[in-house]
């Protein structure tokens, strides 16, 4: 009765306060209908999971979320994606503001072939977040600080991120990511590189990002998207087949084919 | 079924031992023996063949970085090369270099008074270099106060003298030759040994000019030098940004379409057309279209650009493309722009591909003599060091392998040893090139 309780309360909290809203999204790569018309509410200071099999259009979909798409020719995306109400496939909105909004941590931990510093601080210089370099050394700071990496990196932040273990390098990812102060983060597989350590730390530290962000992860593992999300997406073959609380989508699915993938029957 | 097919396998898996190799075994193993023994068998030919030519080279070359001289002692009498007495530059240039031969004739019976020869004394000067007499000449002009003393002169000798000095002239060889008796050899011979005539390094023909066809002893390879050193700055110059530009906006930012396509394809089909088209186009493009002067190293370079794009092009887009595309992905995640994604992160990890590359080029231009034909480098003297910058660019020259055709072109056997000797520079000018290559991409390479 209580749990009931919360879970409205909940629900109609993250109504009110939305941040992405997708309308009748398609995605065409040449001749494949990759995304075929996703509805989705995407809420603030939440986690949302994307779940389903591979080649279901999960992570076509995240790259809509920023405009990443953009860079392949052959792509196109059709229908409204908004976020705070603005169209962000209208012809006035430049992808590098949009990009700095919505940040992105990709699947394989990509740092530049620079400094730990470096990595972070090239995101708010090339935005000019930071007016004096007292300015870029707190930004860079408390981006490692949020990203846990602050204790592990504080003591070698001039040598290149590329000597960290594949968990720092991701972290240090994410630190790069929230240092150009984004309000959504999209996380495209984040932990698929990474051992159960690293994994978990990472995790742990998405759940900490909620407070900030509105985060939305890609993920190919169940227990993951269960530990993480408060909401969970399934996709399959470019359809959204259920969009729901996490705990819905795990306990009581309501379409046979969301029930057939947590259940390990397809996918 | 399933009772056969055991039956059939058992006795072929029972009968082998692993100690023993089979037939089919013995026939794979001696195919990867012969097609080792091959392919060391071509490196042995190829490292043969190189040293070889590199054995040709070196003998051949190394004699023209010595030269003989002659040293004698010319009395310099006022009265003959300074009329009026007052040291007036002007009455002292009048004296041609013909007014100086009958002082270094005297000079040479003098040296050789004591010697017993048959040599009429006109014919002693067979043994000095047509150049004796300027270079005293020259001396006295730089410092008039020489007049009235008498001054010991190191001067060229002869071509023959030379060759004979290094084995390359033989005795036998003076017959027909009306340049030189075998008796002037024995006063050789005579002075060589009391320290008149000397053999050592010339570096008048690494810093020199080309001389007449007349004077090989004098031909030297620098102003030429100069000439490509001019050439490769306007390639440098033109070819390092419009080639790497090109491939930036084709690699990173042209859309994929039919005319990207197309100038892929042509860029790729440029890189093999013979340089001597590109010769033609520019003796068509720059000197018969644009009237830039001929001969000049401005209208070398223009050309040799255009043939080195295509290499720098290739090399740089392949240097683009090995990026990892993670890389790209980064730096348009935390919202750089396509342009900063290039020049902050793409750029900087491409550089020792594109330098590597760049600096190939160059030292295939370098190399390069079939266009400077057609735009009037190959034939021409360089007999003077430009004046400056500008003209450096602008005036007519030469350049080292076009220098080096012209001397393997003209008759006398002492020209041939200088273009081997010319190689032996243009070599050296190659290593260095393809050193600060490797040293660049030791030095620009990251890891990631």
């Amino acid at each position: 009765m209580l749990d009931d309780k919360y879970h409205a309360d909940r629900a109609v909290g993250t109504m009110q306060d939305k941040k992405i809203t997708a309308r009748n999204v398609q995605v065409f790569y040449g001749d494949t209908h990759a995304i075929k018309d996703v509805n989705v509410d995407i809420a603030d200071k939440t986690v949302t999971a994307f779940i389903g099999p591979s080649g279901c259009g999960k992570s076509t979909f995240l790259r809509c979320l920023n405009r990443m798409n953009d860079t392949i020719d052959i792509c196109r995306v059709e229908g409204d994606i908004l976020i705070d109400d603005e169209d962000i496939y209208d012809p006035r909105v430049d992808p590098v503001q949009l990009r700095a909004k919505v940040g992105m941590v990709f699947q394989k931990p990509n740092p530049f072939p620079k400094s730990i510093y470096d990595n972070v601080a090239y995101g708010p210089k090339i935005h000019g977040l930071a007016k004096t370099k007292a300015d870029l050394d707190e930004i860079v700071e408390s981006s490692l600080r949020k990203a846990a990496l602050w204790n592990e990196a504080k003591d070698r932040l001039h040598q290149p991120g590329t000597g960290m273990s594949g968990g720092q390098q991701q972290r240090l990812c994410i630190a790069r990511a929230i240092a150009t102060a984004p309000e959504i983060l999209l996380m495209d597989e984040p932990c698929s590189a990474l051992d159960p350590i690293a994994t978990a730390q990472v995790e742990e530290l998405i759940d900490e990002l909620r407070q900030s962000f509105s985060v939305v992860i890609v993920t190919h593992s169940m227990q993951q998207a269960a530990r993480v999300s408060q909401k969970t997406a399934f996709f399959h073959l470019g359809n959204l087949v259920e969009f729901d609380d996490t705990d819905k989508i795990f306990t009581n699915p309501q379409d046979p084919r969301t029930e057939s993938y947590i259940s390990g029957r397809i996918g | 079924m399933t009772d056969n097919t055991a039956d059939m396998a058992a006795p072929a898996s029972k009968g082998k031992s692993l100690l023993a190799q089979d037939a089919r075994t013995r026939k794979r193993n001696a195919a990867e023996t012969r097609f080792k023994a091959y392919g060391i068998a071509a490196l042995a030919f190829s490292i043969l063949f190189l040293a070889m030519l590199l054995f040709a080279i070196v003998r051949n070359g190394v004699p023209a970085f010595t030269q003989t001289f002659v040293n004698i002692e010319v009395e310099l009498p006022a009265d003959v090369l300074d009329k009026n007495g007052n040291r007036d530059i002007d009455d002292i240039k009048k004296v041609s270099t013909f007014g100086y031969n009958p002082l270094i004739q005297d000079a040479l019976v003098a040296v050789t008074a004591d010697l017993e020869t048959d040599v009429a004394d006109g014919d002693l000067k067979k043994m000095l270099s047509s150049s004796a007499g300027a270079t005293v000449r020259n001396a006295v002009i730089a410092n008039p106060d020489l007049i009235g003393q008498t001054v010991e002169f190191e001067v060229l000798a002869s071509s023959r003298v030379d060759g004979y000095m290094k084995g390359r002239v033989v005795r036998e060889d003076l017959a027909r030759d009306r340049n030189l008796d075998a008796a002037h050899l024995d006063l050789v011979d005579a002075l060589s040994e009391t320290g008149g005539v000397t053999r050592k390094f010339n570096w008048a023909f690494i810093l020199g000019a080309d001389a007449s066809e007349s004077r090989p002893e004098q031909a030297g390879i620098g102003v030429a030098m100069l000439g490509s050193v001019f050439m490769m700055l306007v390639v440098l110059l033109l070819s390092l940004p419009i080639g790497v530009a090109a491939s930036i906006y084709l690699e990173e930012f042209a859309p994929q379409n039919w005319i990207t396509d197309l100038i892929e394809v042509n860029i790729s089909n440029l890189a093999a057309v013979p340089s001597i088209v590109f010769g033609i186009l520019g003796l068509a493009v720059f000197i018969q279209f644009a009237h830039l002067p001929q001969s000049a190293p401005l209208v070398g370079g223009l050309t040799l650009t255009l043939m080195t794009l295509p290499t720098i092009v290739i090399s740089t887009r392949a240097s683009l493309k090995a990026v990892p595309p993670s890389i790209r992905s980064a730096a348009l995640g935390v919202g750089a722009s396509e342009m900063q994604t290039v020049f902050h992160h793409v750029l900087p990890l491409a550089m020792p591909g594109i330098l590597t590359g760049t600096i190939i080029g160059l030292a295939q231009a370098l190399g390069e003599t079939a266009p400077l034909l057609l735009i009037g480098m190959v034939g021409y003297i360089a007999s003077n060091y430009p004046d400056g910058i500008a003209s450096g660019f602008l005036d007519p020259n030469s350049a080292m392998p076009a220098q080096i055709f012209e001397w393997a072109k003209r008759a006398d056997p002492a020209y041939y040893e200088r273009a081997w000797g010319g190689i032996i520079i243009l070599l050296l000018f190659l290593m260095t090139m393809n050193i600060i290559a490797i040293i660049l991409r030791r030095r620009f390479e990251r890891r990631w």
